[in-house]
C-alpha cells in the first residue's frame, strides 16, 4: 500500500521493522541520527546508526536521586523516558567557541568560528522535550537578537517524536500539558503499540521520510489502542505539579521557609541546570595566547548556582544557597512567564532524577501551596 | 649596542617565577614540566629563576611570582615560607598539599610520635611538626591553584593571566558541571558510588567519573560546599559513618569544610 | 504600567549585527582622570560606517572588550548628540576595567551596542526632573544632563543631588559650573569632607532635605548603590512622587548583552533587555528584597 504518500496530519500504521528504511531515507539526506541509546548506566542520547543501536527491550527506574537500567519482559523500542541528556546538547552545545580574535594594528579582528552545521535528525524526542525545544527557540530566535549558530542548527533539525506510554517515577508532563503525547511540532511521531507503529506525519520532510517504506492508513483498532494507552499513562505519572495560580504564589512566597530548609538540602551543584532542557543560562570564558594577541570566545553552559553568576562589584547578588535555588526555582516556575509568556517547566522530571539528593521540585511547590501564603 | 639594552629590558620586564617544593610528591612541579609546547611559549614570556627540578641554576629573589608546591610539616619549611613570603610579590600555592596539608593530613587526626616510633629506627633523628598544613595557615597567599595534581591547563592559564594582567580562569563550581558538559551520566545517581563531585571544585575535567568512580575530592572544597547533605544522601544510600568520614578525609580531607564534615560523621558514628 | 518609551531597546537597525557577539574595533581618543582610581575614555569606532551610523541613547550601555582579558558591561557617558565620540566613564574594579586602566590614548578596544533602555526623556517633558546619584553614578546620568541642557526650555526644574564617599571620588566636579549657568541646580554632599570642602556632609537622600519638590510634575530618576536607590526612593515617595515617576538604573553582571546568558535576571526582568532603566512601579515588589 506505499503506492501514495500519506497526507501530512494522517495516521498510519508500519510495521517496526520499517523504523529502519526510514532512518536509512534521513541519512540519505545527510543527516546525522541522534537517539537513545545504552550508555554507561543509563539511556543516553549519542548517534545511532540502525534500530539495533536503540536499547530495544531496556526500561528505567527513576525517583529522586535514582536512576537505574533495568530490563523489560518484551522487545520495545521506546520502553523507557527521558536519561540524563537533552536535546540541547546538539541544539545549544555545553562548549561553544565562536569568536577567534586577533589583535592587529589597524584593530581587532573578530572572526566567528565555524559551528558544526550538522543536520540532526533527532529520534525519539519526547514530547516533554519537543516543548523544551519549542522554549528555547523562544529564547534564542523569539527576542530582538537571535543567535545565529541555535538558528542554524535548529533550521536544519529533523524531529522524530515517540509518544510516552510508560511514564517514569519522576515524570509530570500532564500537570504541565506538554504530554504524554507530542501536540505539534515534529516531522514524525511515533506511538509504539505491540506489533506496530503508530506513525502521524507532521511535515513535508516527515512525508519525504516515510515515503520509502510500506505503510496502511491507521484503522480504528490501532487508533483506539494508542488512546488506551495514552489515557493510562496520564494516570501513571510519577510526579504531578498544580501550576493553579503559580506564579502569584511563588511572588508572594519569596520568603517562605521552606527556603531556609532548602538552603540545608541543597548542594548548590548545578546538576538541575545541567540536565534541564530549558535552562539556558551561559558564561563567557576568554583563552588567549600568552601575549594576549590571539584570543578565542568560549560559551561555557552556566548554572544559576554558580556564585560567579550572581557577582558584582561590591559583592554577590545571592550569597546564599537559599537565594540561589530560589531563584532557581521561581525563574522557572514564575518568573518564565513575564519573560517569555510561558512556564519554564516541561515535567520531564530530569531536575528530580538527577539531583544528588533527590531534591523534588514538585514536593517544594506543593510545600509551599499548602504552607504559604495565598 | 642599542639593541642589547632593549633587549635586556625585555628580559627585565618578563616576570621572575620561582617554583618552591615542600612535603608533596613533585608531581603539581611535574605538571608544569609536562605542559610540554606550551612550555616554550612560557618561557618565552616569563624568566624561571629558581626551579630546581627543571635547572640546576638558580636566581636570587626578590621574585614576581612565587609558586609553592607542598604542606608545611617540618619547623623548617615553617621558616623556609616566610622567608620566601618576603621574597615574593605575588604567592600561589599549587597543588591539594599546599592548599589543603595534602594526604599527609591524615596524621592531623593521629599521634605523630606513635608513627615515627612504628617507622623510625632511631626516632630521635626526625624532626616533625605535629600537623600537615596548608600554607595559607603560615603566610598570605595571593591564589591557590587546586588539584592532586594540579591541572596543567589550570596552571598554564594563571601564568598567561599574570603575564598580560587579568584574572586567572579558575572557576569554583563543582565538578558535576564539567560531568554534565561531557556528558557522563552521573555515577552516584544511576549506581550508587559515592562521589564527592557535587562539593568538589571543578578543574580535573571530571575525571574519575567517566571511568566509573566516584570523585575523590582531590581539588578540595568547591565554593559554597555542603557537604553535610551529600554525606547524609551516602548514610541514606546505606553507607556506614565510618565510610563517609573516610571519603572526606581523602586528598583533602584536612580543607575546612572537609573536615568539619568529617568530624561531624564522626560524631555520629560514636 | 510600562511607560511605552522605557523600552526603548530599538537597537538600530543598521547596527544590527547578524551575530549579536561581534565586537567592532574602537580607539582610545582621550583619557580623562575624573576621580580615585575613574578615568573617562573618549572612544571612537575605527570604521567610518558604523562610526556615522551609530547612535545611542541616554542611559544606555555598550559592552566592551578587550582581547585576552574579557568583555564587561558599561554605561555610555557622553552626549547623545555627538556619538561619533563616545565617552565611557569607567572605575578600575573588575577583571577587564583594570586592563582598561592601562590602555593609552590610541589602543584599540572592542565595542558592541548600544544595549538596553533609556532615560524616558520624552516622557519627562514638562516635568521638574531630580536627579539623584553618587560616585560614578553620575556616569549613565550625564547623557541625560546634556539632552536636558540642550532641549532645556522642554522642562522645568532640572535638580541635581550628589554625594560622594570624600570629594576626591566626585566625577565631572569641572563641569558643574557650566551645569549651573545652564539652567541646573546642583547641590552636593560628602560622606567625609576633607579640610577644603565647604558643603555638605552626610549620605546622597539628606540632600532631599534642602529641596522642594512638587509631586504633580516631578520625575525622580536615580543610579548608585542598591542601598543608596532604596533610600531615594523612600524620600521620594515620601515627597508624594508616583512610583511610575521614579525611575531608577541597575546594575547586575552580564556576558552577553543580548538576554541569551541570564546572569542579569532581575526577578521578571533581563536587566540588559528591559533595564537597566526601570519605574519603580515596574521592579517595585522585587526591589530591595534581601539576596535576589
Amino acid at each position: 500500500m506505499a503506492n501514495t504518500a500519506p497526507n501530512i496530519g494522517s495516521q498510519i500504521c508500519i510495521s517496526k521493522d520499517y523504523l529502519q528504511p526510514i532512518f536509512e531515507a534521513l541519512r540519505k539526506r545527510n543527516y546525522r541520527l541522534i537517539g537513545p541509546t545504552l550508555g554507561e548506566g543509563a539511556i543516553v542520547l549519542d548517534e545511532i546508526q540502525e534500530t539495533w543501536d536503540l536499547p530495544m527491550g531496556w526500561t528505567d527506574q527513576q525517583q529522586p536521586g535514582t536512576y537505574r537500567l533495568a530490563q523489560r519482559e518484551d522487545r520495545s523500542l521506546f520502553g523507557y523516558v527521558v536519561g540524563p541528556h537533552s536535546w540541547k546538547r546538539y541544539l545549544y552545545p555545553p562548549v561553544q567557541e565562536l569568536l577567534e580574535v586577533e589583535r592587529r594594528k589597524d584593530g581587532i579582528s573578530a572572526q566567528p568560528i565555524p559551528q558544526d552545521v550538522t543536520r540532526y535528525a533527532f529520534i525519539g524526542v519526547r514530547p516533554c522535550d519537543l516543548s523544551a525545544i519549542a522554549i528555547q527557540d523562544r529564547v534564542f530566535m523569539g527576542g530582538p537578537h537571535q543567535d545565529p549558530h541555535y538558528r542554524a542548527r535548529r533550521r536544519e533539525v529533523f524531529i522524530l517524536a515517540v509518544n510516552c506510554t510508560r511514564p517514569g517515577g519522576t515524570c509530570f508532563c500532564v500537570s504541565l500539558h506538554t504530554g504524554p503525547k507530542a501536540a505539534a511540532g515534529f516531522d514524525l511521531s511515533l506511538t509504539e503499540l505491540e506489533d506496530v507503529l503508530l506513525v502521524e506525519i507532521g511535515s513535508e520532510m516527515g512525508k519525504e521520510a516515510i515515503s520509502a517504506v510500506s505503510w496502511r492508513p491507521a484503522g480504528a483498532f490501532e487508533l483506539q489502542a494508542a488512546r488506551q494507552l495514552l489515557a493510562e499513562a496520564e494516570n501513571h505519572m510519577g510526579r504531578k505539579l498544580d501550576t493553579h495560580h503559580l506564579p502569584d504564589l511563588l511572588y508572594q512566597n519569596l520568603e517562605h521557609r521552606r527556603w531556609d530548609l532548602l538552603d540545608k538540602r541543597c548542594l548548590s551543584c548545578g546538576n538541575c541546570t545541567q540536565v534541564c532542557p530549558t535552562c539556558f543560562c551561559s558564561d563567557m570564558v576568554e583563552i588567549s595566547d600568552l601575549r594576549g594577541q590571539k584570543a578565542k570566545r568560549v560559551r561555557l553552559w552556566d548554572s544559576c548556582f554558580s556564585l560567579h553568576f550572581s557577582h558584582v562589584h561590591g559583592g554577590n547578588i545571592r550569597p546564599s544557597i537559599r537565594s540561589r535555588y530560589r531563584q532557581w526555582l521561581t525563574h522557572k516556575l514564575a518568573f518564565w512567564f513575564d519573560q517569555f509568556g510561558q512556564i519554564g517547566c516541561v515535567g520531564c522530571g530530569r531536575c528530580i532524577t538527577w539531583c544528588p539528593v533527590g531534591i523534588d521540585l514538585t514536593e517544594e511547590t506543593r510545600a509551599i501551596q499548602m504552607e504559604g501564603t495565598k | 649596542m642599542n639593541q642589547t639594552r632593549t633587549k635586556e629590558q625585555a628580559r627585565e620586564s618578563k616576570p621572575r617565577v620561582a617554583v618552591f617544593k615542600f612535603s608533596s610528591c613533585d608531581g603539581c612541579q611535574l605538571a608544569l614540566l609536562d605542559a610540554e609546547d606550551e612550555l616554550l611559549e612560557v618561557a618565552g614570556g616569563i624568566e624561571i629563576a629558581y626551579f630546581l627540578e627543571a635547572r640546576r641554576q638558580t636566581l636570587e629573589g626578590p621574585y614576581d611570582v612565587s609558586l609553592i608546591e607542598g604542606s608545611v610539616t617540618t619547623p623548617e619549611e615553617k621558616e623556609r615560607i616566610s622567608d620566601i613570603r618576603g621574597q615574593s610579590k605575588f604567592l600561589v600555592t599549587i597543588g591539594a598539599c599546599a592548599t589543603a596539608g595534602g594526604i599527609q593530613a591524615l596524621r592531623n587526626w593521629c599521634d605523630v610520635d606513635d608513627f615515627i616510633r612504628l617507622v623510625y629506627a632511631t626516632p630521635s633523628y626526625i624532626s616533625t611538626l605535629k600537623a600537615s598544613t596548608p600554607i595559607i595557615e603560615h603566610v598570605p597567599v595571593d591564589f591557590e591553584l587546586k588539584g592532586c595534581p594540579i591541572n596543567k591547563y589550570q596552571l598554564l592559564d594563571l601564568i598567561t593571566s599574570l603575564v598580560i594582567g587579568r584574572q586567572p580562569r579558575v572557576p569554583t563550581y563543582s565538578v558535576c558541571l564539567e560531568c554534565k558538559r561531557k556528558g557522563t551520566p552521573c555515577v552516584l545517581v544511576t549506581k550508587g558510588i559515592p562521589c564527592l563531585g557535587p562539593v568538589t571544585q571543578a578543574g580535573c575535567g571530571a575525571i574519575c567519573p567517566a571511568f566509573n568512580r566516584g570523585c575523590y575530592g582531590c581539588f578540595g572544597p568547591m565554593e559554597s560546599p555542603n557537604p553535610y547533605a551529600l554525606g547524609e544522601r551516602f548514610a541514606e544510600l546505606g553507607m556506614p559513618a565510618s565510610h563517609i568520614v573516610r571519603l572526606f578525609r581523602g586528598f583533602t580531607g584536612y580543607a575546612d569544610p572537609f573536615r568539619a564534615a568529617s568530624d561531624s560523621f564522626q560524631e555520629m558514628k560514636r | 504600567m510600562t511607560p511605552k518609551d522605557v523600552n526603548v531597546s530599538a537597537v538600530q537597525e543598521h547596527f544590527k549585527s547578524p551575530d549579536p557577539m561581534i565586537p567592532y574595533s574602537a580607539r582610545v581618543t582621550d583619557i580623562k582622570p575624573e576621580a580615585y582610581a575613574i578615568a573617562t575614555y573618549g572612544l571612537m569606532f575605527v570604521d567610518e560606517k558604523i562610526r556615522a551610523g551609530y547612535q545611542f541613547m541616554p542611559g544606555q550601555f555598550n559592552m566592551i572588550y578587550l582581547p585576552g582579558i574579557g568583555e564587561v558591561p558599561i554605561s555610555i557617558s557622553s552626549d547623545p548628540g555627538d556619538p561619533e565620540r563616545l565617552g565611557h566613564t569607567i572605575r578600575y574594579a573588575g577583571n577587564v576595567t583594570r586592563a582598561i586602566s592601562r590602555l593609552q590614548v590610541g589602543d584599540i578596544v572592542g565595542i558592541r551596542g548600544p544595549y538596553g533602555s533609556a532615560w524616558p526623556v520624552e516622557r519627562m517633558r514638562g516635568q521638574d526632573l531630580c536627579i539623584v546619584t553618587g560616585g560614578i553614578g553620575l556616569a549613565p546620568l550625564r547623557p541625560l544632563i546634556y539632552t536636558l541642557i540642550r532641549r532645556r526650555s522642554e522642562f522645568g526644574r532640572v535638580i541635581l543631588l550628589y554625594g560622594a564617599r570624600t570629594p576626591n571620588d566626585m566625577v565631572y566636579v569641572d563641569e558643574f559650573p557650566d551645569w549651573e549657568t545652564k539652567g541646573i541646580q546642583v547641590h552636593t554632599t560628602v560622606d567625609r569632607a576633607d579640610e577644603h570642602w565647604k558643603g555638605h556632609v552626610g549620605v546622597v537622600p539628606m540632600l532631599f532635605y534642602h529641596i522642594r519638590l512638587d509631586p504633580k510634575q516631578t520625575t525622580v530618576v536615580t543610579c548608585g548603590p542598591e542601598i543608596m536607590m532604596r533610600f531615594v526612593i523612600y524620600e521620594a515617595l515620601a515627597r508624594r512622587i508616583p512610583k511610575d515617576r521614579i525611575y531608577i538604573s541597575m546594575e547586575r553582571t552580564m556576558k552577553c548583552g543580548v538576554g541569551f546568558c541570564g546572569h542579569c535576571q532581575f526577578g521578571p526582568v533581563f536587566v540588559c533587555k528591559e533595564g537597566p532603566v526601570f519605574s519603580y512601579a515596574q521592579v517595585e515588589p522585587f526591589f530591595g528584597l534581601e539576596d535576589f
